[in-house]
């Protein structure tokens, strides 16, 4: 199959954030940055279903500046065979901005799968895939967490609160991934060599206006210290007398 | 979690960090859980062996052509570190199938035994192991006594013992290095394969050890032992063949050490700020910050030791005795920092769930193997006053 | 004045607590932006209608009731097709963040050209727009944003809005699914629900998490007996144990998994890893028993026991039990 997967660069989520001086944004001085988890599924799943079929290529999409070119080697030395760096200086906080981007650069790309993740750890809209399916009129299937596929069929899962739906639909379409359905592959030693020889595209992305700006970014109130009330079973009572009487949970 | 005080990535490749973050996550998440047991039991993680192949670890630096990854020898230094910020043991796994199995076959093989082996010990199907040490001959392994002789059809018979071998249990393959034909000069070394399972080929677990006890450590004991014209290694002969190959291994060790370090300094900078004393962390107190100064600034210098080093390497330019500048060094100052870091740990640094004490006993063998610290202060006051002071 | 359509999600025929939350969420906004009307739409099987009194109840001054037998199980094609014919109007269209919610809000900005605000624990009308605070980077950093458009969809954070009662007179109108579900290209075939009639984790008051700490899965059963005592806790588990399939990936808890926000977090056996805490940090009491005194999660614990959580929790399962035995 000739699968497409869009990806995001975002900071370590185990970092400890600052604010930036504008107070718009965060302070990206030493942090670390990768693969969004869920989109880095989405790779995995794409590469699975590829090697299980013994056929077909994955093309991995970044939008941002030409720092995510990084990821998009990383997800190359995964095993994806092409990647496209849709460039922008900054990425919106308009996921339908970030949409319509994607959108005009897979319409003619004659993908069987679109992969998205289920949203991206930083902004957390989780809007962009599923939009992207609405403006190319595919299906969509919105958080996978399981997914086969044969003869162009496929199968899924999804996760709702409590209760899970088991879902058919043709390709192609639109899948956003969820937990649960793979961890990604190490990039091998020798895929990260192969990943240089590998086409990567740079194009300029199709940003319309962006409709939704950031007025600002805090950092949540910190907790007030907690405390050891004591060790071992014995310190069950006064837990309970806690919980009734300071926290009033019980 | 990274100890990056100097910028260091600034001087390394787009691929060299890549390779680093593999191994890293790798070491993360199958090493770090496990391994702690694996010490108390005294086993190395075997089911770790295809996980390590399919990254690609076992002889990174070797050829593309023999199924290996072809990286620089600083992303291999690189493995080397990560892997060791895990376990030595581990490390010293992937030290004896690249640089002291691999290696040989690689720099001595004939064409054929290079296409034979390479590719299965890539994929980790083939373990192998490097026997030269022997048990009464550690420093001085110009004084062995095993022998191989040649028969008139071209065979050989080998006879001898080795000790304190790597992997010698579990390896398929011996790369062992004996002298030949009754010559007790170490001109007549060279090179052999000996499979395992060959008549009169032993091996026995090393037990009653408290260090590198992820690690298997084994006698082999060769009782006439026939070996087939194609198992001696061509290109092999004297003394040189496997002290180019302990110059592999010590490179890879050089920056192993440094990954113990790193992690032994960050597990101690870590507890330091979050261990409350005396209403403050204790990384708030003068004699911890001297520790931990101290540690980051060794750690540092031997960063730029082996990165320096391994770009000589890669230009061809690089000396044995530079290796044992870099192997003497890292090595001493790891286990300092092992040691200090134990110790800032408090009483809570004697447990096996945290790391340092089991580096700390680790590293005293990595401190005593591929040539003892004392060897390498030999070696280096040799090449720079010209006087032998070995015997 | 903007009027607000808010969407109103179901389950077995059945309003879910996220459908209170929207209602109540868009009554709120209506009223602060000068008393604007508040639609409700909502989706189910025949005899939905009658649910239609609790969003009156909710604040909805008009209920529209798209009843239709395929509405047993979502569709989302239909649905989200049916929100945009009805969205002429609003200013905001709103849902609640549920999986359900997350699934048609963007359908439905992308079909309405409308910017999407999703997640958000508080909503305002700002000048010709919307502001929104939305939790980003793992709920480390609290964005505000606003939205500028005729029309904006927004979502809720599920339990972030109180549902409160602000009744109106019933005005209950029914409408036609704008597609026919039949022709939707993704068919739902199956809905399962969690079996033991147990309480959703995004729903219990009280969430009890097990980890590593409890040595085997068989010890989960100390986990759940201390639920059923508490009477209102779901059970939850750290990625670790999901990942070694003691417990099903949809229990796990943290950066990936379910984001839970219950009145009461017990962390069994748990140490605290940065990606589990992004998932439970914002309960309002959380508690830790854990043998490592030196474990990252007493450091966001309000209560901490340090010791052996299987000696502990059979010992906390009795006591609990007392003393809601005692009220």
């Amino acid at each position: 199959m000739n699968i497409a997967v869009c990806i995001k660069r975002v900071p370590d989520m185990e970092s400890r954030f600052r604010i930036a001086g504008s107070g718009v944004g965060i302070d990206e001085a030493g942090l670390k940055f990768d693969i969004s988890d869920f989109d880095a599924y989405a790779v995995e799943v794409a590469l699975q279903l590829n090697e299980k079929a013994g056929a077909g290529e994955v093309t991995v999409i970044c939008l941002g500046p030409d720092v995510v070119q990084e990821i998009i080697r990383k997800a190359l030395s995964m095993g994806a065979a092409k990647g496209v760096h849709l460039k922008a200086d900054a990425v919106p906080a308009d996921s339908l901005a970030i949409a319509k981007a994607l959108a005009a650069e897979l319409k003619d790309g004659g993908y069987d799968l679109l992969l998205f993740g289920k949203h991206s750890l930083d902004a957390m809209t989780g809007g962009a895939g599923t939009m992207v399916a609405q403006l190319l009129g595919l299906p969509c299937l919105t958080a996978a967490s399981r997914l086969e596929i044969t003869d162009g069929k496929a199968v899924a899962r999804r996760e709702l609160e409590g209760a899970a739906e088991s879902l058919t639909f043709a390709l192609p379409a639109v899948v956003t991934i969820d937990e649960g359905i793979a961890r990604p592959r190490y990039p091998s030693l020798k895929g990260i060599m192969a990943a240089k020889k590998k086409p990567l595209e740079t194009r300029p992305a199709q940003l319309g206006d962006a409709r939704v700006t950031v007025d600002k970014m805090a950092l949540p109130a910190e907790r007030p210290a907690g405390r050891i009330i004591g060790t071992g079973p014995d310190a069950v009572p006064e837990l309970v007398r806690l919980l009734q009487t300071e926290a009033k949970v019980l | 979690m990274t100890t990056d005080f100097f910028d260091i990535d600034s001087a390394l490749s787009e691929e060299e960090r890549a390779v680093r973050e593999s191994v890293r996550q790798f070491v993360d998440d199958r090493v770090l859980p496990i391994i702690g047991q694996h010490y108390i039991d005294g086993h190395f993680p075997l089911d770790l062996v295809p996980v390590m192949a399919e990254l690609g670890v076992f002889g990174a630096n070797l050829p593309e052509e023999y199924g290996c990854a072809g990286l620089n020898n600083v992303a291999y230094g690189l493995i080397m570190q990560e892997l060791e910020r895990g376990d030595s043991g581990v490390r010293s796994f992937a030290s004896v199938q690249g640089a002291l199995a691999m290696y040989p076959i690689f720099a001595f093989g004939s064409e054929e035994q290079k296409r034979r082996y390479l590719p299965a010990m890539a994929r980790g199907e083939v373990i192998g192991c490097f026997g030269l040490t022997e048990p009464d001959y550690g420093s001085n392994p110009s004084g062995m006594i095993t022998m191989a002789r040649e028969q008139k059809d071209g065979s050989w018979v080998l006879n001898g013992a080795k000790m304190w071998i790597t992997n010698g249990s579990t390896a398929h393959i011996a790369v062992v290095w004996a002298k030949t034909n009754g010559d007790a000069s170490d001109k007549s070394i060279r090179g052999f394969i000996v499979p395992r399972g060959t008549r009169g080929f032993t091996s026995k677990d090393q037990k009653g050890k408290l260090s590198l006890r992820a690690s298997d450590t084994s006698e082999l004991v060769f009782q006439d032992v026939h070996l087939p014209a194609d198992a001696i290694l061509p290109g092999s002969g004297g003394l040189k063949s496997p002290l180019m190959c302990l110059t592999q291994a010590r490179y890879g060790i050089s920056w192993g050490a440094i990954g113990a370090a790193m992690a032994c300094y960050e597990e101690a900078l870590d507890y330091a700020k979050n261990r409350v004393m005396f209403d403050r962390p204790i990384a708030g107190y003068q004699i911890q910050q001297q520790r931990l100064a101290e540690m980051l600034t060794e750690i540092v210098k031997a960063q730029l030791v082996s990165l320096h080093l391994g770009r000589l390497k890669d230009a061809g330019t690089m000396t044995p005795q530079q290796v044992s500048l870099a192997k003497r060094n890292n090595v001493h100052i790891a286990t300092d920092i092992a040691r200090e870091a134990r110790r800032l740990l408090g009483a809570n640094g004697i447990l096996a769930e945290y790391a340092s004490m089991r580096h700390m006993a680790n590293l005293e063998s990595v401190y005593t193997y591929e040539g003892t610290h004392d060897v390498h202060s030999l070696i280096l006051g040799q090449a720079v006053t010209g006087l032998n002071a070995f015997k | 004045m903007p009027n607000i359509l808010a969407i109103a999600e179901t389950r077995g025929g059945e309003l879910r607590k996220v459908a209170l939350e929207a209602v109540t969420a868009a009554r709120a906004l209506a009223d602060a932006t000068g008393g604007g009307e508040v639609r409700a739409l909502v989706f189910g099987p025949a005899g939905i209608g009658a649910r239609a009194e609790a969003l009156a109840q909710h604040g909805a001054d008009k209920v529209l009731v798209c009843e239709h037998a395929a509405y047993d199980k979502a569709d989302a094609e239909s649905m989200a097709a049916t929100v945009v014919a009805h969205a002429a109007g609003s200013a905001v269209v709103l849902f609640s963040a549920s999986a359900q919610g997350r699934d048609l809000s963007p359908r439905v900005a992308a079909g309405l050209d409308a910017p999407l605000l999703a997640d958000c624990l508080t909503v305002s009308g700002a000048k010709g727009g919307v502001t929104v605070t939305h939790p980003t980077y793992t709920g480390k950093v609290i964005a505000t944003l606003t939205a500028t458009a005729p029309t904006v969809v927004v979502s809720m954070r599920p339990s972030a809005v109180m549902p409160a009662v602000n009744a109106r007179p019933l005005a209950a109108e029914p409408v036609a699914p704008a597609s026919d579900p039949a022709a939707s290209r993704v068919k739902v075939t199956e809905v399962v629900v969690g079996g033991g009639g147990k309480l959703d984790l995004g729903e219990a008051p009280v969430v009890i998490s097990g980890g590593r700490g409890l040595k085997e899965a068989a010890n989960f059963k100390l986990v759940e007996d201390l639920a059923a005592a508490f009477g209102n806790a779901a059970v939850g588990a750290t990625r670790a144990v999901t990942d070694d399939g003691w417990r099903p990936h949809s229990d796990q808890i943290g950066q990936t998994g379910r984001l839970v926000s219950p009145d009461l977090y017990i962390a069994v056996g748990i140490s605290g890893a940065i990606q589990h805490l992004a998932g439970m940090r914002t309960s309002r009491t959380i508690v830790a028993i854990n043998k490592d005194a030196e474990a990252p999660i007493f450091k966001v614990a309000d209560y901490g026991i340090v010791g052996d959580a299987l000696e502990i929790v059979p010992v906390l399962t009795a006591a609990v039990k007392a003393a809601r035995a005692a009220h």
